[in-house]
């Protein structure tokens, strides 16, 4: 482990754009903190915390200067791998049919700084989704393997957090380039920096640092040991496949239908959704022909329409779809739960409602 | 698309002409679009009056006079594909604010012989008295909506007009949500795509100009408003507006009148 001065995380960003990268890091924008392109230092979102619950989120100011004192907010890293709105390929028409030309000649190489445990957790959710051996993302896949990911360890937990009972955090554990932690105390603020590949330690080498000395590991495992024990939320996950898949009919779910507004907040800003729509559009005359895909979510009711009709119109079953496949049915789909337990879908609700607090409705209704 | 152009109509009911007026203002794609479609019916554009069969007319307006109801029968029969566009058309407009008053009254207070006057109760969309096969929504409507509805109806496929919530296009622009970060009332949850989440990318909420989306739960939200602070009278107002007469809308805004 190495430490390293707070004004050194300048030179790890001047570093990745010397060597080509699009560094993206969180900064404040309109009342909260989004994931943006970042150039120095100054971009982070010093002294910013964050204050969540369902349905709530305000930025507050905090005292100790903090660059990564706030929890996940609305966006996730999601919206850089797997793009809102994309062009897959277009076409022209000429004498003989027409001709294909692939949309996408640029893959920008991107530089992660300040991916929380429980985000690296949905990358790896996402890659077993768009590289799984059967089904491979060009775009995706293309952009995944250059990406540099600089993780930071969770010092706080956020009101909705609960990537704890998730076994998703609040430790980076893998897959990452470099891990830090941030210390502040009263007088220094650092960083504790894990190399995770040689790509994360050739960069190191470019940085002035010390090796950690027993304080300042024990202070990280310190920060660690906060987060841990303030998890906003909790999910219990024992038995969670079976419990979702007997409980199809739980009145639970006429309950979460009178406030669920179907309006797709919760799986837009969920970093592990995935779903999309994809739309051919022609020009006036015909001849040229776009295709783009496009985010779409298990809650809007063209998603479900298929020939004949749409098996799932109404709000309740749009909602038990959702948290069943996130739960239960992604564990059978893909060997791992699809929620990282970021709590993002909750606050990001407009009327606030809680999968965690749902989960245990559910379990109560079967106590009584 | 058939060797003979397209001949097209544009006509006008009860309205303000904005929307109309989204199609001149698609300038770039006008040109393009003049290229592939005869223009037979247009007097905001063009003094040139081709009569009808047309392919294609757009309607602008509600039916509110009992000429409006004579003119939009002839019109149906004279268009092979009818396409209504804007709040007025699809779901009567603001002025169907008249529809819960008595417009005998109103015509006494407005006009010196009111005698003159001829209309009908209530405002409503083109769809309440003629079959209608595509309904673009909006207060305006927007433009590259517009372009794609005549793209597709051009080359014979459906429309990508998306029916669900504007939160998908304010989240799909990286806005921060205003009810959630801001606490201020807005109607995207239950209102459609269209704008491009407008006025909350202006850290305003959604006044829901795009009309119901497909599948709303206006009841959850109202009483999140009523959570936020706003009184029964408000939530009643923010229903009655563009779109007062569209069922979803209307019904909530009744609920909230006491
Ligand atoms: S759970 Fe909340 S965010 Fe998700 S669709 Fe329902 S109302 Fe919208
Ligand atoms: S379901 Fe909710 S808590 Fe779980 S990963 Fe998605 S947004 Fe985060
Ligand atoms: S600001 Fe309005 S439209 Fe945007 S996500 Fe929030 S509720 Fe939906």
């Amino acid at each position: 482990m190495k430490t390293i001065s707070k004004d050194s995380l300048d030179k790890i960003i001047g570093y990745l754009k010397y060597k080509g990268y699009k560094v993206i890091g969180p900064s404040v924008r309109d009342g909260a903190i989004i994931y943006d392109e970042i150039s120095c230092i100054e971009d982070l979102p010093a002294g910013w915390g964050d204050e969540q619950e369902a349905g709530h989120y305000r930025l507050r100011k905090r005292n100790d200067g903090a660059l990564f004192g706030y929890a996940a907010g609305p966006q996730s890293w999601k919206k850089f791998l797997f793009p809102g709105k994309l062009k897959l390929w277009e076409a022209e028409k000429n004498s003989k049919g027409f001709e294909i030309t692939p949309a996408n000649g640029q893959f920008p190489k991107y530089a992660f700084i300040g991916v929380r445990s429980c985000e690296l957790h949905a990358v790896f959710i996402q890659d077993k989704v768009f590289n799984n051996g059967m089904f491979s993302d060009t775009y995706y896949n293309k952009i995944r393997k250059n990406i540099f990911i600089a993780a930071v360890n969770c010092a706080e937990a956020g009101k909705t957090c609960f990537c704890v009972s998730m076994k998703t955090g609040p430790k980076a554990e893998e897959g990452y380039d470099i891990a830090l932690t941030e210390i502040i105390n009263q007088d220094e603020h650092y960083f504790v920096v894990d190399e995770g590949t040689p790509k994360g330690s050739e960069l190191m080498e470019q940085i002035e640092s010390l090796t950690s000395t027993e304080e300042q590991l024990a202070a990280a495992d310190d920060a660690l040991k906060n987060a841990e024990s303030n998890m906003g939320r909790t999910l219990e996950t024992d038995g969670i496949k079976s419990l979702l898949y007997k409980n199809h009919a739980n009145t639970v779910w006429d309950q979460i239908a009178k406030r669920c507004l179907s309006c797709a907040n919760c799986t837009m800003v969920c970093p592990t959704c995935f779903c999309s729509n994809v739309e051919d559009v022609t020009d006036l005359s015909g001849d040229h022909t776009e295709r783009w895909r496009t985010w779409d979510s298990c809650f809007n009711l063209d998603y479900s329409k298929v020939a004949g009709g749409n098996f799932r119109t109404s709000i309740k079953a749009r909602y038990r779809q959702w948290m069943t496949h996130k739960l239960a049915s992604w564990i059978d789909q893909f060997g791992i739960s699809g929620c990282v337990g970021c709590g993002r879908c909750i606050t990001w609700c407009p009327v606030g409602i809680d999968i965690t607090k749902e989960v245990s409705n559910i379990r109560k209704s079967l106590k009584n | 698309m058939a060797n003979k152009k397209p001949k097209f109509a544009v006509f006008k009911m009860s309205s303000c002409d904005g929307c109309q007026l989204s199609l001149l203002d698609a300038e770039d794609e006008l040109l393009e679009l003049l290229g592939g479609i005869e223009l037979a019916y247009f007097p905001e554009a063009s003094s040139r009056m081709l009569k009808g069969p047309y392919d294609i007319g757009l309607v602008e307006g509600s039916i509110t006079t009992p000429r409006n109801v004579e003119e939009i029968r002839q019109i149906r029969k004279e268009c092979k594909i009818l396409i209504t566009i804007g709040a007025c058309a699809t779901a009567g407009g603001i002025q169907a604010l008249r529809n819960w008053k008595d417009v005998k009254e109103f015509t006494k207070i407005v006009y010196a012989s009111p005698e003159y006057i001829s209309t009908l109760n209530r405002s409503l969309p083109v769809s309440s008295y003629v079959h209608v096969d595509f309904e673009l929504r909006g207060c305006p409507i927007n433009k590259y909506q517009l372009i794609e509805v005549l793209k597709a109806f051009l080359n014979h496929r459906k429309p990508n007009i998306a029916t669900r919530s504007v939160c998908v296009d304010c989240k799909l622009k990286g806005n921060v949500c205003v009810m959630v970060a801001r606490s201020t009332p807005c109607l995207g949850p239950v209102t459609q795509g269209g704008c491009n989440a407008l006025c909350p990318s202006y850290d305003r909420g959604c006044f829901g100009c795009y009309g119901p989306m497909d599948s709303t739960n206006t009841s959850s939200l109202a009483a999140e408003f009523r959570e936020m602070g706003e009184t029964n009278y408000e939530i009643m107002n923010v229903f009655r507006s563009y779109n007062a007469y569209a069922e979803p809308f209307r019904k909530e805004s009744e609920a909230n009148e006491k």
